[in-house]
């Protein structure tokens, strides 16, 4: 009877595609077999080939991240066909102008109260933080969020505009800020 | 006719039909919009997804995938899954900074109640003895967003 001491279960990706799991299969160490769920999503979404050129274009300590970010896009995608994971950070770039929009609010107000109050500032009983509000300028989320020209209404990642900020849908050379179309 | 075809049928070397899935959503002046969501997700995967969405949404599907694979391409560990890791620090990092300002507001008032004989009044508002007052922040801590992030955060 031969010894099943060294037996490895297919991956969660062979198992998917019905190969023989052979040792050094890229999807081995990131798709286990008890999570079918992870590679069904990312091969219906990306494909499996996809994902191997991916992942072999990376190198071995970045597939691991990558690849449960390729899982979470996956997901995302299958509950939401249309938008994604767009739709999250459409969602938080909202809550970032709204944050935006107090911080402002409030920073006006300190101003306000700076200057017309500034003997608050200045009294000896005063709580040390009033004078440093007197002092100090009001702060800012990161300088402003937005790209540095102060129209944008949308945190912009170097070099990743956010294409749902204005123009929605524009195929013809639209699409993303960037000019990069 | 080879001038009409779609920036897909371009690229992927074929007649383009009058029908094609792609012709709306990836014109021939735009060939990078194509090559990018191609090199992520596979012609026949992206033609899919079109094709099991109804017309109407179709075309922000495409966006949204463009989008997606744009990102990917600039960050082909993270993709966009790194823009909400930002995006996430950026709320907190704001929602700190207000916290620390709503904190400097309510000592300026408690200080000015102390010291002066009458509450200065903010021009918007109408009652002398009224404080400083922020609008409300609408949800808190971070809100909930669509799906599940905690396991990618932790």
């Amino acid at each position: 009877m031969a010894s099943s001491s060294s037996y490895n279960p297919p991956c969660a990706a062979c198992k998917f595609l019905r190969r023989k799991c052979m040792r050094g299969c890229i999807f081995a160490p990131y798709f286990p077999p008890e999570e079918p769920q992870k590679f069904a999503n990312v091969h219906k979404i990306f494909g499996a080939s996809n994902v191997a050129k991916l992942l072999n274009e990376l190198l071995p300590h970045q597939r691991d991240d990558a690849v449960n970010s390729l899982a979470y896009e996956a997901e995302a995608r299958v509950r939401d066909p249309v938008y994604g994971c767009v739709s999250a950070i459409s969602f938080l770039q909202r809550q970032v102008e709204r944050l935006q929009k107090e911080l402002d609010a409030a920073n006006d107000l300190i101003r306000f109260a700076c200057n017309e109050f500034p003997a608050v500032g200045m009294q000896p009983t005063a709580a040390p933080q009033a004078v440093m509000v007197a002092e100090q300028r009001p702060v800012e989320l990161n300088g402003r969020i937005g790209n540095e020209r102060g129209g944008g209404r949308f945190y912009q990642t170097p070099g990743v505009p956010f294409p749902y900020s204005n123009d929605i849908y524009n195929p013809n050379g639209g699409g993303l800020m960037d000019g990069s179309n | 006719m080879n001038s009409s075809r779609c920036a897909a049928c371009k690229h992927l070397r074929r007649r383009c039909p009058s029908d094609c899935i792609f012709s709306p959503y990836f014109p021939s002046n735009n060939p990078r919009r194509f090559a990018y969501v191609h090199k992520i997700y596979g012609a026949s995967n992206v033609g899919k997804i079109l094709q099991d969405l109804p017309v109407n949404c179709r075309a922000e599907a495409a966006n949204s995938l463009y989008y997606e694979a744009y990102c990917r391409i600039k960050d082909p560990v993270y993709g966009c899954v790194g823009m909400i890791s930002i995006l996430h620090q950026q709320i907190y990092n704001a929602q700190c900074q207000l916290a620390r300002i709503q904190a400097e507001i309510a000592a300026l008032n408690t200080q000015s109640q102390q010291n002066e004989p009458q509450q200065y009044q903010h021009e918007h508002l109408g009652n002398t003895s009224a404080p400083i007052i922020l609008p409300d922040q609408n949800g808190g801590s971070n809100s909930t967003s669509f799906y599940d992030l905690s396991t990618w955060f932790d």
